[in-house]
């Protein structure tokens, strides 16, 4: 589904991600970690389309050249990125908004446009599904809302638009216990063999509840180990600074 | 003056003719005497006028301008009155039309009003010899004279006439309606609104100056307004004028003790508008906010100034003013605040925003403070941007085209001043106008 080669990213010169590559496919879970600042946020950012970065390399989604499409193109074929800051728009409404963004999608998919009754009850039933406040819809986007409650529209948004290939930035961060476990339960919900997920996160927890086929550790713009679900646990036991002092890539973190 | 200024004014005001000589009553020829004569050795102001800064007089003084005569055009033509036929319908309730300032009774309603609400066009009242209009008509000239203010004095026939008696509520929105059909010719208009609220009355006012059909005239309008005690008045002014249009208008309100002001203004057409409100809170406890909402693109130049004068102690003053400016559009806004001495534990606050659309679009943003009393609190900010990166990015993520999130969020940032207008069928027709106009801004860029 995801194949990424070489990637490379820079931002005012300063490169962030020096040769991603790594390779999902479809129905499986990868999970990122790493220190902050190793590029594992960029390398979301980049796959979803953020223009302030100089991109090089190569990236396929599902057979078609990733980086020749800007961001909206990339989410009506089939990316959502769910972010680690959601961005608060006053003035435009939530279900308004997502209506526009689910009707741009379904356009590209050849289905019918929904109109508001109908968008309405798929949100509401969705909704449920990240037992999300139905009074937060009537609301500009994200203005006014918790940590915790941009998280949940952030997986809300998902459920809707029904990607291909979700990446979760950071979702667990600004979640206490509780959110989390209904979060997780939400995106888990959404698993489908047609459907890969992306999850980036410092700390295991998240992969208590969203186990991973494979995990990669990221450092200083590069994935320098991967391997499976337990090297999360060790990493949680052992942290991230033998990684930090590595210059060159591990052997064996090809994943 | 400057000499170039001063030649152009002069050869402006020789195209003039005032008809000082017609049949008037003494105090009104006596009050145009005084004004034109005023315009005449004072003439109009240049760049060096601070509050000329940003806005040439020269486009106006340079148009062969000719006043409108009454019965001109009582006869609206067919075309003129179906393009403003939503405008017009809309609008149920009481209602003055005027067609380039006078009075066009077939187009009005005055029923539905409670007993005692006098309202009517102001050539009749005008003519009379009714001296308790005097000191009215001529406080707008005689309190501040300018340029613009005299040249209405001088000319103004008609126009409206409100009064509310004392504890009244008038609940349908009154609606003035002023019609520019100027045909070919430069007509100057000079419309001028009298309105005077008895002390614990309340009203509604919807102001509109239209016009269209890539016709140039001059709209010189006057508004004055007096607040007695306790009296509450929304007032809504839209002006959407032919693109070639010019638009001078004051709005001069005044306020005693415990009144309330508020004021929406829409500035959408002509190719160079300025729109001034001058509050004066003379009663303690007198409270305003004027809103304001600017739209500028292709070539357009519209300025809003604001002066509200606290006089009395415990007036309270809110500002809130946002301008879209796209192409090679110049938005203005300058803004004073005076705190008289005496005038203590005012609240003072106001707040510009201006988003520019394009590298071309252009906007100046000056609040000016003269805080002489102690005890008081005044705050102000001023922002200029652009769209946010952010918002488009998280937009598009989401798989909306850039050119829908770019129109979504301009449309987001001028739906906050919307979302202040109480009166729902208004409301919508202005969405209406504001979407259109930004949609035109986005084919222009």
């Amino acid at each position: 589904m995801l194949e990424i080669n070489n990637l490379h990213a820079s931002v005012e010169g300063r490169e962030i991600l020096c040769g991603i590559d790594l390779r999902i496919e479809a129905g499986e879970v990868h999970a990122i970690m790493g220190p902050n600042g190793s590029g594992k946020s960029t390398l979301a950012q980049v796959l979803a389309g953020h223009e302030i970065y100089q991109v090089s390399g190569q990236v396929r989604f599902q057979g078609r050249d990733l980086l020749a499409m800007p961001a909206e193109e990339r989410a009506v074929a089939g990316i959502f990125l769910a972010f680690q800051y959601p961005v608060e728009i006053p003035g435009v409404g939530n279900l308004y908004f997502l209506r526009t963004a689910l009707n741009a999608v379904r356009r590209q998919r050849g289905l019918e446009e929904l109109d508001a009754l109908d968008f309405l009850a798929l949100a509401k039933e969705r909704m449920a599904l990240v037992e999300m406040d139905p009074g937060l819809m009537n609301r500009a986007v994200n203005e006014g809302f918790s940590g915790g409650e941009k998280k949940r529209n952030e997986i809300f948004q998902m459920a809707v638009l029904e990607p291909s290939l979700a990446i979760l930035d950071e979702t667990d961060s600004g979640l206490d216990i509780d959110a989390l476990r209904t979060v997780a339960a939400g995106v888990n919900a959404l698993r489908r063999a047609d459907r890969a997920l992306l999850v980036i996160t410092h700390y295991q927890r998240l992969l208590d509840y969203l186990v991973p086929d494979r995990v990669h550790v990221m450092a200083n713009g590069r994935i320098v180990q991967s391997g499976g679900k337990e090297l999360a646990a060790e990493l949680e036991q052992h942290g991230y600074a033998a990684f930090e002092q590595q210059p060159a890539v591990a052997p064996g973190a090809r994943p | 003056m400057n000499n170039e200024t001063s030649v152009a004014g002069a050869a402006f005001l020789a195209r003039i003719e005032p008809r000082l000589a017609s049949r008037q009553p003494a105090w009104l020829r006596e009050l145009r005497r005084t004004a034109w004569q005023w315009l005449a050795e004072q003439g109009f102001p240049t760049a060096k006028d601070e509050a000329w800064k940003y806005t040439r007089v020269a486009p106006i003084l340079a148009t062969p301008f000719q006043p409108a005569a009454p019965g001109s055009s009582r006869q609206p033509s067919a075309e003129s009155l179906e393009r403003f036929a939503g405008d017009l319908n809309d609008s149920c309730g009481p209602r003055l039309v005027f067609i380039n300032g006078f009075f066009a009774a077939p187009l009005s309603a005055l029923e539905g009003l409670p007993p005692g609400v006098r309202l009517s066009n102001l050539a009749m009242p005008l003519q009379a010899a009714d001296a308790a209009l005097e000191a009215r008509f001529a406080h707008a000239f005689r309190s501040q004279p300018q340029a613009f203010t005299a040249l209405n004095t001088t000319l103004a026939e008609d126009g409206a006439f409100i009064q509310i008696p004392a504890d009244t509520t008038v609940e349908a929105p009154i609606q003035l309606v002023f019609l520019a059909d100027a045909g070919v010719t430069p007509l100057l208009l000079s419309p001028r609104v009298l309105v005077q609220l008895g002390a614990g009355s309340r009203a509604t006012l919807v102001e509109s100056h239209l016009g269209g059909g890539g016709e140039c005239y001059l709209n010189n309008a006057v508004t004055e307004v007096e607040l007695e005690a306790g009296a509450v008045l929304e007032h809504y002014q839209l002006q959407n004028q032919s693109t070639a249009a010019f638009h001078v208008a004051l709005l001069d309100v005044r306020q005693a003790e415990g009144s309330r002001f508020v004021a929406h203004s829409l500035a959408l057409g002509a190719a160079l508008a300025r729109q001034e409100v001058r509050v004066l809170l003379e009663g303690a406890g007198a409270e305003v906010a004027l809103h304001g909402l600017y739209l500028p693109r292709g070539e357009q130049h519209l300025d809003n100034q604001t002066c509200i004068e606290h006089l009395a102690p415990h007036c309270t003053s809110r500002e809130l003013y946002k301008g879209v400016i796209d192409g090679r559009g110049h938005g203005v806004f300058d803004g004073r605040i005076i705190v008289r001495p005496g005038a203590i534990k005012t609240d003072a606050g106001q707040t510009i925003k201006n988003l520019l659309l394009s590298d071309s679009a252009q906007a100046n943003a000056q609040p000016r403070l003269e805080i002489l009393a102690d005890d008081v609190k005044c705050a102000h900010g001023a922002a200029v941007g652009q769209l946010d990166e952010q918002a488009l990015f998280y937009l598009r993520s989401r798989g909306i085209a850039l050119a829908a999130a770019r129109a979504l969020l301009t449309y987001a940032f001028a739906s906050e001043m919307l979302e202040l207008i109480h009166l729902a069928p208004l409301r919508t027709r202005l969405e209406q106008l504001v979407a259109a106009q930004l949609r035109g801004a986005e084919v222009a860029a």
